[in-house]
């Protein structure tokens, strides 16, 4: 007999799109809004965002070792988590409760769950609203040490229509909140950069984003610099560019993607005008996380020849 | 039609195009397999020792669904073996011994075609079957009630990169197809005819404009240029992109109207009524990235890929793997003992670099796999249904509408065995119906 070659299963090339290469551009792609958030509020960002990363590795290196799995922390998944969760926290926060966080982050939501991909909701939103609720509001007092501004608060926490900061402040990022989601010129940038990178559709940030600007347009009044300065408060931009595109915990259509980003924009809408917390980004998004198994099954692609065409 | 179904990008790397196609040197020796297409295996009507010419029948048509087959030398018949098939059937295979003359046989002569009947009697007896890849045989496809024909499509999109063979045949053999083409209109009542192509292959689009004016003259024949986008050339994509027409799932071509033929079948078809030369040789694309010398070979059925290699300058490196067909569809072979077949269009050395993959991962459910896929199946949540073995829900994703095309896997970025687990899955809910049945 001759040399036997590789039998295996067609199809026998790749397009060479990988997880690895898709959590890395996502990494490249908060970049500018983790760099803007360190020059805007200092060293201290830049440490949390180092402590959060470092545990979300370890502790998801640590958890496969004791449930025995193979090794994962090459995925880059759990960088993407830890940058995220870090860019979610005020960077006054104690460093004790971002190894918490970062701890729920790697271990109550994704490892037991059975890891990448099996995670019900996203990893790092979940934990934001876990550190929330059980250390307080502590996401809402962050002083920005570039500019010498008069309040401590975010703009959301000072009450609509009352806000010190204009626009321009509100796009580059120059006022209170979270480390990474200030900047939504940053932001923005790292949307485009997935977006061209087919790592995201544009459907959901766009229908997230617009359905709370469309809903303050008529809320404020059909002021249009109101509606445009409630969408560039807070954690909108970082959350519908950044996670509600989680794959894992959104659907998988285009259509399914709409009725997603539609529905965290007016559950947001409604939090941040009636409900009792400023912020109701994560909510939002975590409530749509767990509708997504629902409007993936009312949305999934019909197949072909089964009655009517595809589309 | 508002929509056009989707598929991938696939890296063309056709090198071969514009390539002639060589003659191969007589081989020492052929290995002809009985089952060369899709149905009953052929057989044998000759016996160790018997003395066979080029065309001599070697098998006939073991059933409805079969197809016969001739010797591709001229030679000795020394043995018949056991030959075990891609699928894992076990079929006789008739070894013949070459003498290197290539004598023709003598009772070879153009069949004398008067009537729809002997049509179809005579594309059985070339032994012609579907070549573009299936192996169905062709007088079965063509043997429908005319009435039932609204179109008949000429398959020239060849979507699988690396493969040009079909491309050849369309930029050369327009005689032969345009034969087949005015038989065709003549004893099976055809009324219109499209040519599918991709707008990449230039010269064949050409080429098929002219034969579709030569043969339009008194029914509607049209060339339609098809964005070449994997897989184009898959029979229910195709139906869909030229007329619109959706066959509906574990359907056949003909409940939408339509009969799919592929153009060097074509070819082939219009050459055996020229001069009655059974399908004995193939025009092979031998490719990738592990071969010195690509070309395009006129090889004699049951060929060994040993030799067909040999006569592109053997190999630079070690191949990794030998694929039948192309990267996307294509079947591996354990090593180069493996004959060429009748179906086979292109034979390929890929190496290690080429059929690199990402490191597998966990399904990070970024839905790729159904966005891409043709038909829209979702193959990932087919994995997890067949993982908990629930042929239910096997069903209500259609898993058999799968035509195994290899998108989802291609572009799936946890490079999960998307293909592979259909395949498997497959294999499982036919068992499961099949118990159901019984019950
Ligand atoms: S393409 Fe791969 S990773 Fe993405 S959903 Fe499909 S199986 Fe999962
Ligand atoms: S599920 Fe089947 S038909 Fe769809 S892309 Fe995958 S192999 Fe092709």
């Amino acid at each position: 007999m001759e040399k036997q070659f590789t039998l295996a299963s067609s199809p026998h090339i790749h397009s060479g799109r990988s997880t690895q290469r898709i959590m890395l551009d996502v990494i490249i792609a908060l970049c500018p809004a983790a760099i803007a958030g360190v020059v805007i509020f200092g060293w201290r960002a830049l440490l949390v965002l180092a402590v959060t990363i470092a545990s979300c590795v370890a502790f998801e290196a640590l958890f496969n070792l004791i449930v025995k799995k193979e090794q994962t922390i090459g995925d880059f998944s759990a960088i993407v988590t830890g940058l995220l969760l870090g860019m979610n926290l005020p960077a006054n926060i104690p460093i004790w409760q971002c190894v918490i966080g970062a701890l729920f982050a790697m271990v109550v939501v994704k490892g037991l769950f059975g890891g990448l991909g099996n995670n019900p909701v996203n990893p790092a939103i979940t934990a934001r609203v876990f550190m929330l609720v059980a250390f307080g509001s502590m996401t809402v007092s962050a002083f920005p040490t570039l500019v010498d501004t008069v309040a401590g608060a975010t703009p959301l926490a000072l009450g609509t229509g009352q806000s010190p900061y204009t626009l321009l402040d509100l796009f580059l990022g120059t006022t209170g909140g979270a480390i990474g989601e200030t900047c939504a010129a940053a932001l923005l940038l790292g949307g485009i950069y997935l977006i061209v990178r087919r790592v995201i559709t544009w459907q959901i940030p766009v229908a997230f984003i617009g359905t709370v600007f469309v809903c303050s347009f008529f809320m404020e009044g059909f002021n249009a610099v109101a509606a445009l300065s409630m969408i560039l408060s807070g954690g909108l931009f970082i959350g519908a560019i950044f996670m509600a595109t989680d794959y894992v915990t959104s659907p998988v259509t285009a259509w399914g993607k709409i009725i997603f980003g539609v529905g965290a924009g007016l559950i947001t809408f409604m939090i941040r005008y009636f409900g009792t917390y400023p912020e109701g980004v994560s909510f939002a998004i975590l409530f749509m996380n767990i509708l997504t198994p629902y409007i993936n099954s009312w949305t999934k692609h019909k197949v072909f020849g089964t009655g009517g065409k595809k589309q | 039609m508002a929509f056009s179904l989707h598929g991938v990008h696939v890296p063309h790397r056709k090198y071969t195009a514009g390539f002639p196609a060589e003659l191969l040197e007589t081989p020492k020796a052929v290995t002809i397999p009985l089952s060369m297409h899709i149905g009953a295996p052929a057989k044998a009507v000759v016996a160790v020792g018997d003395l066979v010419k080029v065309g001599t029948l070697i098998a006939e048509a073991g059933g409805a669904v079969s197809a016969p087959i001739h010797s591709s030398v001229s030679g000795k018949v020394t043995k018949i073996t056991d030959f075990l098939l891609s699928d894992g059937r076990t079929v006789p295979a008739v070894v013949i011994e070459a003498d290197g003359e290539m004598t023709p046989d003598e009772n070879i002569a153009p069949p004398v075609v008067n009537s729809r009947e002997t049509f179809i009697e005579a594309v059985k007896n070339s032994g012609i079957v579907g070549l573009g890849g299936a192996g169905f045989p062709t007088h079965f496809k063509l043997n429908a009630d005319p009435a039932k024909i609204d179109y008949l499509i000429i398959n020239g999109a060849e979507c699988e990169p690396y493969v040009t063979s079909d491309t050849l045949t369309m930029e050369n053999r327009g005689g032969d197809m345009k034969v087949a083409l005015e038989a065709m209109k003549q004893w099976l009542g055809i009324k219109r005819i499209i040519i599918g192509i991709e707008n990449n292959k230039k010269k064949a689009i050409e080429k098929m404009k002219e034969l579709a004016a030569e043969v339009g003259n008194d029914c509607i024949a049209t060339v339609k240029v098809l964005p070449p986008v994997y897989p184009q050339g898959g029979e229910k994509v195709l139906i869909y992109h030229t007329t619109g027409r959706v066959v509906p799932a574990g359907k056949l071509p003909l409940d939408a109207g339509c009969i799919v033929v592929n153009c060097t079948t074509l070819a082939a078809i219009g050459a055996y009524l020229q001069t009655g030369m059974p399908l004995v040789e193939k025009c092979v694309t031998v490719a990738g990235g592990a071969v010195k010398e690509p070309k395009n070979l006129l090889v004699p059925i049951g060929t060994p890929m040993a030799e067909v290699f040999a006569a592109c300058g053997g190999f630079v490196t070690e191949p990794a793997k030998v694929v039948y067909g192309g990267p996307m569809m294509g079947i591996t072979v354990p090593d180069l003992s493996a004959p060429i077949l009748k179906n086979t269009n292109a034979i390929l050395a890929l190496t290690e670099q080429e059929i690199r993959t990402p490191k597998t991962t966990n399904c990070i459910r970024c839905g790729s796999c159904t966005n891409t896929c043709p038909f829209g199946i979702n193959p990932a949540e087919i994995a997890r249904a067949y993982q908990k073995k629930d042929a239910a829900a096997l069903k209500k994703l259609e898993l058999m509408s799968c035509m195994e095309c290899g998108c989802c896997s291609f572009i799936c970025p946890a490079n999960r065995p998307l293909v592979q687990t259909n395949r498997l899955a497959k294999v499982f809910l036919k068992e499961e119906m099949t118990k159901e049945g019984k019950k």
